[in-house]
């Protein structure tokens, strides 16, 4: 198992594209789970006084372009009589030293023991915002860790629920046949021919609204996984029909094996190459949906944050014209699907017999 | 087998498959907790009465299965009610079907002409400086998210001024000339076109780069090579029909696709299409609205399937069907 592994990860490393992908996924899962430590401003820190603050530019010249550590500067808010619109302007009196390995807010750094130590911290009476702020005065550098959090393994946990059930669902209909067979493909049809994001909208209206986030967060999973599983069954079963006519699978009923066992034990495992090009394909389609939810308003929500709902203020015209920096989790999802499309493809080509070397 | 008689089966067959669905929504959406008087019963000029009176008109104070049949009933007989706003459902949708399938239509158009020459000319010329652009931009335009995207394309005619931001129509179109209204709405349908072609090009061009080379491969090119035949004739005339045949398939897949990714776009550009009633229908829990909607979804995504699958036994003629 781990010489295959090995085997297989010097095969990625021969192929750049492939393996830039691989580092950049790599990179982001890392970037998520010490997402506390990088972040500077606490999950729920929001500050409205401080709203659509404009990203706080980072310089290391002084004026008379030397090499300095690296500071910024804080803005002076103001509102505009004549254009009716609030104003940042840059205050250039006092320079505030950015702090690395310094002490901010304290957390538990992977949940095991307490400490206050951040990448970058914040120094005192700095409003330190690197990627700007949002309209309630939240942190849209540190929310993206936050928000990758949720948009990166959402997608992987609906997958371990509709995989499975999937699988199951296919290798009975294939197994048993007949009228069994004629009903339960029926009704993954049935699921299949709803265009999946009209369902998708229809199951998240459903939820209620007083739901704690981590029960929304368990319902939203719930439900993407609910739109997958139909169409995997159907290719699994088709599978199913061609292995069960196989001699030994003939050979194991007559030893008098249980219908559940057989499918289970002797059916299904044979279809695991294919489930496993399957789920790497469709974690993308999954952040994508789980994104588009979101951006809905229906998905993930505040005081939450997930890739997709930190981009439902670009809904507002205004804030794409004057609030360009809003739209960095765009640019994320991007990368991030990017990069499991061309890692997929390059596993689908190690998996699959049929590629052409 | 006719191919009338094979269309025939195949909408009897979907028959099933249509109530299966319309049982599975209806339950689902008659879950939701949203009340869809919620919006009479804070306004305090409205009575009681006239709440009572809706409630009744709306059919809510009957168990759920009783509604069920209420609107079954209705649906079979062609009346899919009134709307919460007292609309009739079918004045709202029939124009935002016409819509959804214009912006569809328009979309499986330039990407099956943009996407085939691709797919051919990556194939030939398999592993080249253009085959390896071709296969990043594909990888890039399926990684972008619909959305985000359609809002990059309405900030770039925010800045440029060279495309209306939005609609369907401009606010004088009922004043224009049959010319200038065709104009019109070209200039409006340019950029959701635009957008979701970008993504179902790019899976289309890998799907037909992808099939051409497995051809490509195969002996009986081979020996078209062989007898001697010039390389643009044993691509085009042999090796290019039989890669197409899968894609054809896909052309049913592709419409449900397009139902779905198109209504993420049609939201962001305010595009009076499917998507977006079925979006604003939902999120007023209007029941007759979403039932029609989602009942008219899954029938031209059905339709979609069987004319793919029609199509298919015209190009290739030893399908049987």
């Amino acid at each position: 198992m781990i010489q295959g592994l090995k085997t297989s990860f010097n095969s990625l490393k021969k192929d750049k594209i492939p393996f830039c992908a691989f580092l950049i996924l790599f990179t982001l899962y890392f970037l998520i789970i010490f997402a506390d430590f990088f972040a500077i401003y606490p999950p729920t820190y929001a500050n409205r006084s401080l709203a659509y603050q404009p990203p706080s530019n980072v310089y290391i010249l002084d004026k008379n372009n030397k090499l300095q550590k690296p500071y910024t500067y804080n803005y002076t808010k103001t509102f505009n009589r004549e254009t009716l619109s609030i104003e940042y302007k840059q205050k250039r009196d006092k320079k505030y030293n950015i702090k690395f390995f310094a002490d901010g807010y304290e957390y538990r750094f992977l949940g095991l023991f307490k400490t206050k130590k951040h990448l970058i911290a914040k120094p005192d009476n700095c409003n330190l915002f690197l990627l700007g702020t949002d309209i309630n005065g939240h942190d849209v550098y540190s929310r993206l860790f936050f928000g990758g959090q949720i948009s990166l393994t959402i997608g992987f946990l609906a997958l371990l629920i509709s995989f499975p059930i999937g699988a199951l669902y296919g290798g009975i209909s294939g197994y048993l046949g007949g009228r069994v067979d004629k009903i339960l493909m029926r009704i993954a049809e049935a699921i299949m021919s709803i265009p999946s994001f009209y369902l998708l909208i229809i199951l998240s209206s459903i939820l209620p609204s007083n739901m704690t986030s981590k029960e929304r967060f368990a319902l939203i999973t719930a439900i993407l996984a609910f739109i997958g599983w139909a169409g995997f069954s159907r290719v699994i079963r088709g599978m199913v029909l061609s292995i069960k006519n196989a001699d030994y699978i003939k050979s194991i009923e007559t030893i008098g094996a249980g219908k559940s066992r057989i499918i289970l034990k002797h059916i299904l495992p044979q279809t695991s190459s294919y489930i496993i090009i399957a789920i790497t394909l469709s974690v993308p389609s999954y952040i994508l949906a789980e994104s588009g939810l979101s951006f809905l308003g229906l998905g993930i929500q505040l005081p939450d944050a997930s890739w997709g709902n930190m981009l439902r203020e670009a809904q507002e015209f205004a804030n794409i014209i004057y609030r360009p920096w809003l739209l960095t989790p765009g640019f994320l999802i991007f990368i991030a699907v990017l990069s499991f499309n061309v890692l997929g493809d390059k596993i689908r080509d190690m998996l699959d017999p049929k590629t052409v070397k | 087998m006719n191919t009338w008689v094979y269309i025939f089966k195949r909408i009897i067959g979907s028959i099933p498959i249509l109530f299966i669905v319309s049982l599975i929504s209806f339950f689902l959406i008659r879950l939701s907790p949203i009340d869809p008087l919620a919006q009479l019963k804070l306004n305090p000029a409205i009575s009681e009465e006239t709440i009572k009176k809706e409630t009744e008109r709306l059919g809510l104070n009957k168990p759920v299965i009783i509604q069920y049949t209420i609107w079954l009933k209705n649906f079979l007989s062609g009346n899919m009610g009134y709307c919460v706003d007292n609309t009739r459902v079918s004045t709202k949708i029939k124009h935002r079907i016409l819509n959804t399938l214009l912006l569809s239509v328009c979309v499986i158009f330039f990407s099956w002409i943009i996407a085939i020459p691709l797919g051919i000319l990556g194939a030939v010329y398999y592993n080249s400086l253009f085959d390896k652009i071709l296969t990043v931009l594909s990888s890039m335009g399926m990684a972008i998210p619909s959305f985000f995207f359609a809002i990059l394309m309405l900030l770039f005619a925010q800045k440029t001024g060279w495309f209306p931001l939005g609609g369907l129509t401009s606010v004088d179109f009922f004043e224009m000339g049959l010319l200038d209204k065709i104009i019109d709405i070209s200039k409006h349908l340019v950029l959701p076109v635009f957008v979701l072609t970008t993504i179902s090009l790019s899976s289309l061009t890998r799907q037909m780069r992808a099939n051409l080379l497995d051809v490509l491969n195969s002996e009986y090119v081979k020996f078209a090579y062989a007898k001697g035949l010039v390389k643009t004739k044993v691509i085009l005339k042999h090796a290019v029909r039989n890669a197409l045949n899968p894609i054809i398939t896909l052309l049913g897949f592709e419409f449900a696709g397009l139902l779905s990714g198109a209504a993420l776009t049609e939201y962001v550009f305010q595009y009076p299409g499917l998507g977006k009633l079925i979006l604003e229908a939902v999120m007023q829990s209007d029941i007759n609205l979403v039932m029609a909607s989602l009942m008219l979804g899954s029938f031209m995504l059905i339709v979609g399937n069987i004319l793919a699958d029609i199509l298919l036994k015209l190009t290739d003629k030893r399908v049987k069907i």
